[in-house]
C-alpha cells in the first residue's frame, strides 16, 4: 500500500496537467475564434470561413493517419511525398476518366504505406529513418512520373471536388470529415483501434498477449498512406493542377504538429481524434489571425513555433511517467 | 596478508522504499578472484555500481589501498584503477577493433595526431594475449559476443586496472570461449589484478575464485574462502534458508503422485536455445501445479518463454492437449489454450497507459468483437466478472491501470488470460513484488484453477512459496532438469541438494 502513499501527491498536480492537456487544444480554438470575433471585422463571415476550412482540410486528413502513426509509437515523414505521388498520378490517368485517375493515386499511397510498414514491422528499420526514404524517393519518382512539370487540369467533377459545395458545405470539408469519423469509430469501438494504443503503449506486453503486432503497424502505416494520397487528391483538385514539385512540401510538420498540438503524446499509447482535428484548426486559427493582423509570414511561424512547444510541454507529465 | 586493494566499508545506499544496500562491507586483496554472489534483489548491481561510480553511497566509505576515496562518477572509478565488464558489451560496434581497445587514449604520432599504424600494432599485440587473432581494422560488431567480450576485457585491462569487475561474464560465451577467459583470469590473477566476479553458475565459482561474498535483501550473510563453503551451504546462504537435515545424494525414484490418472495437458520435449536451455522437458496434468526451481539464470523464465513462443528454439517440441504447438509464436500458444502470466509485470505486463477494462479484455479481443467491432457490453459483463472473482480493488474499470498497487495490477493480469481462458497456466513469479494480502490471495486463486482442472507451471524464487504451492517440482541448473521432485520428496533440503548437486558425484 505504499504505492498508492508515493502516488497521492503528483496525482494532485496531474489533475490540473491532464485537464490541460485534455481541453487545452478546444478551449484555445474557443478563445481564438472569439477574439477574431471581437476584433477582426468580417472575420467570422462566410467566405473566410471557408477558405479557412477548406485550407485546412487536407492538413486534417494527413495529421489522422498520422496520429494512427504516432499512436503506435511511430512516426511517418512521408506523407508529403505521397501527396504528391497523387498529384503526378491524377493527372497521367485522368484520360481514363475521375475513377480510375482515384483509384490509381489512392492505390499509390496505400502501396507505399505498406512499403513502410514492411519496413517498420517486419525489417525491424526505425519509423524515421524507414519513412525518411520515401520522403525523399517518393517525391522524386513523383516528379520522373510528371517529367518535372506542372500538368493544368480541366476535368471539372475533379475540379468540382476542390471548389464545389454539397449543400452549403465545401465538398472537401465533407471529404475530410469521412476519415475524422472514420478514425474516430475506428480508435473507439474496433479491436484494431485498441490493438493500435496497446502496441503503443507497452509493445512487448502487447506481443506477449498474442496481439499481431507486425500485421497492425502494417496496417496503420497503409491507412496513412491511403490518407496522405486522399489529401494530395485534394490538393491537387484546389489547385487546378497537378503540380508534383510543390505539392505537401512540409506536409509531415504540419501533420505532426496538428497531432501534437491536439494532445496525442509522440511516445504513443494514446491517440485523439477530435483533438488532431482541432490541433489542426488551431494552427491554421493563427496563422490567418495574424496574418489579418499584418503581421509578417516569419512572425507567424514563431508564434507557432511557442504554441508547440507549449503543448509538448503539458504532454511532457504523461510521457515522463 | 596483503594489504586490500579495495575495502568497502559499511556501505549502505537507499532508493525510494527500498534498502538496497545495508552496511555491507568487505575487502578485495591484490590478485584474488573474489566471488559475488547473491539472488534477484540481493544487492549485487547496487554494489558494483557504488564501486564503479554511478551510485553516490548513503553511507559508509571505500578504501582504495587503504585511502578514503569517492566516485562522483565513473570516470573517477576508471582513474582510480577500477574497471568493469558488464553482461552486454558496451562498446562501439561500427567503430574498428583497434579502436575500441585505444577510445579516448589513443597512441599519438608525430604533431599530435592518432598514429594508426602504431595503435593498429599495439592492439594486435594485446588482443593476442586474450585469444583474438582476427584483423584489428575490422569493426568491433563483425566479431561474436565473445571475442567482443574479450575486447572488452583487454580494453579494461590496458588501462592500468588494478581492480576488474566482471558481471556475469559468461553469460553468452562458448565454452571455448570460458575457457579463453578463464586462462586471461589466471594470468591477472598473477599480475596481482584482483577480480570480482559475479556469476550464478556455481561450477564457475568453485573452479576460479578464492573467496565470495554472499549478499541476501541488501546484507551482507558472509564472505570468507569459498574452499571453506561446500555448494549447500553456499546455495543455502544465498536463499537463506537452513540446511537441516539434507541428503546430500541424489533426489530420484518416485514418490506418490496423486495426478498420475489425470490427463497430461502440456508436454515440452527437449527444448534447447543457445546459452539459455540445454534440453529441457516438461510435463504438466490437468489439475497439476508443477513448479520449477533454480537460481537466478538457471532457466526457469527461459522455460516458461520457451513453451510460450516467447524466446526463439533451436530444437523442441510443444505438445498442447495431444495436439503439437507451433513453437516461436505467442499466438500460436495463445490458441492453443495457454497463457503466460510474465515475470517482469511492468516491462513485459501492463498496458499503463489504458484502463483496467482495456488491460483486462486485451487478449481476448476477438472473442469480444464481430466484424471487427469490439461489443461494449461484452466487455463490461467479462470485467465485472472477474474484478468480482479476483476481488480487485478500483474505483471503476475506467481506472487506469498505472493508479493502481502492484497487488491489483497482478490480479488485472490474471484476468486478463483467464478470460481468454486457457487450459495451461504459466506463471512466473505471479507474487513478487505485491503486499502480504493479495500474495495470499493470488496463491489460494492458483489453487481453485487447478483444483477446476486447469494445469498450472508456477515459477518462483520464493522456495516456501513454491513447496507449499506445488504437487510436483522440477529443478533448474545451468539450463537444465537436474531434479524432478513428487509427493514427499518435496521439500527444501531435496531442492537444496539438487540445486548444489555437483556433476562429479552424479548419480543421476
Amino acid at each position: 500500500m505504499s504505492d498508492a502513499a508515493l502516488a497521492s501527491r503528483p496525482q494532485v498536480r496531474r489533475g490540473h496537467a491532464n485537464r490541460l492537456q485534455e481541453y487545452g487544444v478546444y478551449a484555445a480554438v474557443a478563445a481564438l475564434v472569439l477574439f477574431n470575433l471581437v476584433f477582426i471585422p468580417n472575420f467570422m463571415s462566410l467566405g473566410n470561413f471557408r477558405t479557412q476550412l477548406v485550407q485546412v482540410a487536407p492538413i486534417v486528413i494527413v495529421a489522422l493517419g498520422m496520429a494512427l502513426v504516432i499512436g503506435t509509437e511511430g512516426i511517418d515523414l512521408s506523407v508529403g511525398a505521397v501527396m504528391a505521388l497523387a498529384a503526378a498520378l491524377i493527372p497521367l490517368y485522368l484520360g481514363y476518366g475521375l475513377v480510375p485517375a482515384l483509384a490509381m493515386a489512392l492505390t499509390a499511397g496505400l502501396v507505399a504505406g505498406v512499403c513502410n510498414g514492411l519496413l517498420v514491422a517486419y525489417v525491424g528499420i526505425q519509423p524515421i529513418i524507414a519513412t525518411l526514404a520515401l520522403l525523399v524517393g517518393g517525391r522524386g519518382l513523383a516528379l520522373v512520373m510528371a517529367h518535372g512539370q506542372l500538368v493544368d487540369i480541366h476535368n471539372p467533377a475533379l475540379l468540382n471536388l476542390g471548389s464545389g459545395d454539397l449543400l452549403g458545405v465545401p465538398i472537401s470539408v465533407v471529404i475530410a470529415a469521412v476519415p475524422a469519423a472514420l478514425t474516430g469509430l475506428l480508435i473507439r469501438r474496433t479491436a484494431l483501434g485498441r490493438r493500435i494504443v496497446a502496441i503503443g503503449g507497452n509493445r512487448s506486453a502487447s506481443a506477449l498477449s498474442g496481439l499481431p503486432v507486425r500485421r497492425v503497424l502494417v496496417t496503420v502505416y497503409a491507412i496513412c498512406g491511403l490518407f496522405a494520397a486522399l489529401a494530395g487528391v485534394l490538393a491537387t483538385a484546389r489547385l487546378g493542377a497537378g503540380d508534383p514539385a510543390d505539392t505537401g512540401i512540409l506536409m509531415e510538420l504540419s501533420a505532426i504538429t496538428a497531432v501534437v498540438v491536439g494532445g496525442t503524446p509522440l511516445s504513443g499509447g494514446r491517440v485523439r481524434v477530435a483533438g488532431t482535428v482541432a490541433g489542426a484548426l488551431l494552427m491554421q486559427l493563427v496563422y490567418a489571425t495574424l496574418i489579418k493582423h499584418n503581421l509578417p509570414d516569419s512572425s507567424a511561424q514563431m508564434v507557432q513555433a511557442a504554441i508547440i512547444v507549449v503543448a509538448v510541454y503539458v504532454s511532457r507529465e504523461r510521457s515522463g511517467r | 596478508m596483503d594489504e586490500p586493494v579495495l575495502e568497502v566499508v559499511e556501505v549502505s545506499k537507499e532508493f525510494p522504499g527500498v534498502r538496497a544496500l545495508d552496511r555491507v562491507s568487505f575487502r578485495l586483496r591484490p590478485g584474488e578472484v573474489h566471488a559475488l554472489v547473491g539472488e534477484n534483489g540481493a544487492g549485487k548491481s547496487t554494489l558494483i555500481k557504488v564501486l564503479t561510480g554511478v551510485h553516490r553511497p548513503d553511507g559508509g566509505r571505500l578504501l582504495r589501498d587503504g585511502r578514503p576515496v569517492v566516485f562522483g562518477t565513473p570516470i573517477q572509478a576508471q582513474r582510480a584503477g577500477i574497471s568493469t565488464i558488464y553482461q552486454e558489451v558496451n562498446l562501439v560496434p561500427l567503430m574498428s577493433i583497434a579502436q575500441n581497445v585505444f577510445l579516448g587514449r589513443e597512441p599519438r604520432g608525430p604533431l599530435g595526431l592518432i598514429s594508426r599504424s602504431r595503435m593498429h600494432a599495439m592492439a594486435a599485440d594485446l588482443l593476442a594475449g586474450y585469444g583474438v587473432t582476427e584483423d584489428v581494422r575490422r569493426p568491433l560488431g563483425s566479431l561474436g559476443v565473445g571475442a567482443q567480450q574479450m575486447v572488452a576485457l583487454a580494453r579494461a585491462v590496458s588501462v592500468d586496472a588494478r581492480v576488474v569487475i566482471m558481471d556475469e561474464p559468461t553469460s553468452s560465451l562458448e565454452p571455448r570461449e570460458v575457457e579463453t577467459l578463464f586462462e586471461v583470469i589466471g594470468r591477472l590473477h598473477r599480475q596481482g589484478i584482483a577480480i570480482l566476479y559475479v556469476s550464478h553458475r556455481l561450477d564457475e565459482l568453485y573452479r576460479i575464485c578464492d573467496r565470495v561474498t554472499v549478499l541476501r535483501d541488501g546484507k551482507l550473510v558472509h564472505t570468507g574462502p569459498l574452499a571453506d563453503l561446500d555448494r549447500l551451504a553456499l546455495v543455502s546462504m544465498m536463499l537463506g534458508r537452513e540446511i537441516g537435515d539434507v541428503r546430500d545424494h541424489g533426489v530420484t525414484g518416485f514418490g506418490e503422485d496423486g495426478h498420475a490418472a489425470a490427463e497430461t495437458l502440456l508436454r515440452a520435449e527437449d527444448l534447447v536455445s543457445r546459452h539459455r536451455l540445454a534440453g529441457v522437458s516438461v510435463t504438466v496434468r490437468a489439475g497439476e501445479i508443477v513448479g520449477l526451481a533454480g537460481l537466478l539464470g538457471s532457466g526457469r523464465s527461459e522455460t516458461a518463454r520457451a513453451i510460450f513462443g516467447a524466446l526463439p528454439l533451436d530444437s523442441g517440441a510443444v505438445v498442447l492437449a495431444g495436439k503439437t504447438v507451433r513453437t516461436g509464436s505467442t499466438s500460436a500458444a495463445i490458441s492453443a489454450g495457454m497463457a503466460m502470466l510474465a515475470e517482469d509485470r511492468k516491462a513485459d505486463g501492463i498496458i499503463p497507459n489504458l484502463s483496467v477494462r482495456e488491460n483486462i479484455v486485451l487478449a481476448a479481443l476477438p472473442r469480444l468483437s464481430r466484424y471487427g467491432l469490439v461489443s461494449r457490453a461484452k466487455q463490461d459483463k467479462i470485467v465485472d466478472i472477474f474484478v468480482e472473482r479476483l476481488r480487485i480493488k478500483i474505483s471503476s474499470p475506467e481506472q487506469k491501470v498505472s493508479e493502481l498497487s502492484g497487488g491489483n495490477q497482478q490480479k488485472v493480469l490474471l484476468a486478463r488470460w483467464l478470460c481468454t481462458r486457457p487450459t495451461v497456466m504459466l506463471l512466473d513469479e505471479p507474487t513478487r513484488g505485491i503486499d502480504v494480502g493479495a500474495k495470499a490471495e493470488v496463491r489460494k486463486l492458483i489453487d481453485e484453477l487447478a483444483a477446476e482442472g486447469m494445469g498450472v507451471l508456477l515459477i518462483s524464487s520464493d522456495m516456501e512459496e513454491l513447496i507449499e504451492g506445488a504437487d510436483r517440482l522440477m529443478v533448474l541448473r545451468d539450463g537444465a532438469i537436474v531434479g524432478d521432485l513428487r509427493g514427499d520428496q518435496v521439500t527444501e533440503g531435496n531442492v537444496l541438494a539438487a540445486l548444489a548437486h555437483h556433476e562429479g558425484d552424479a548419480d543421476e
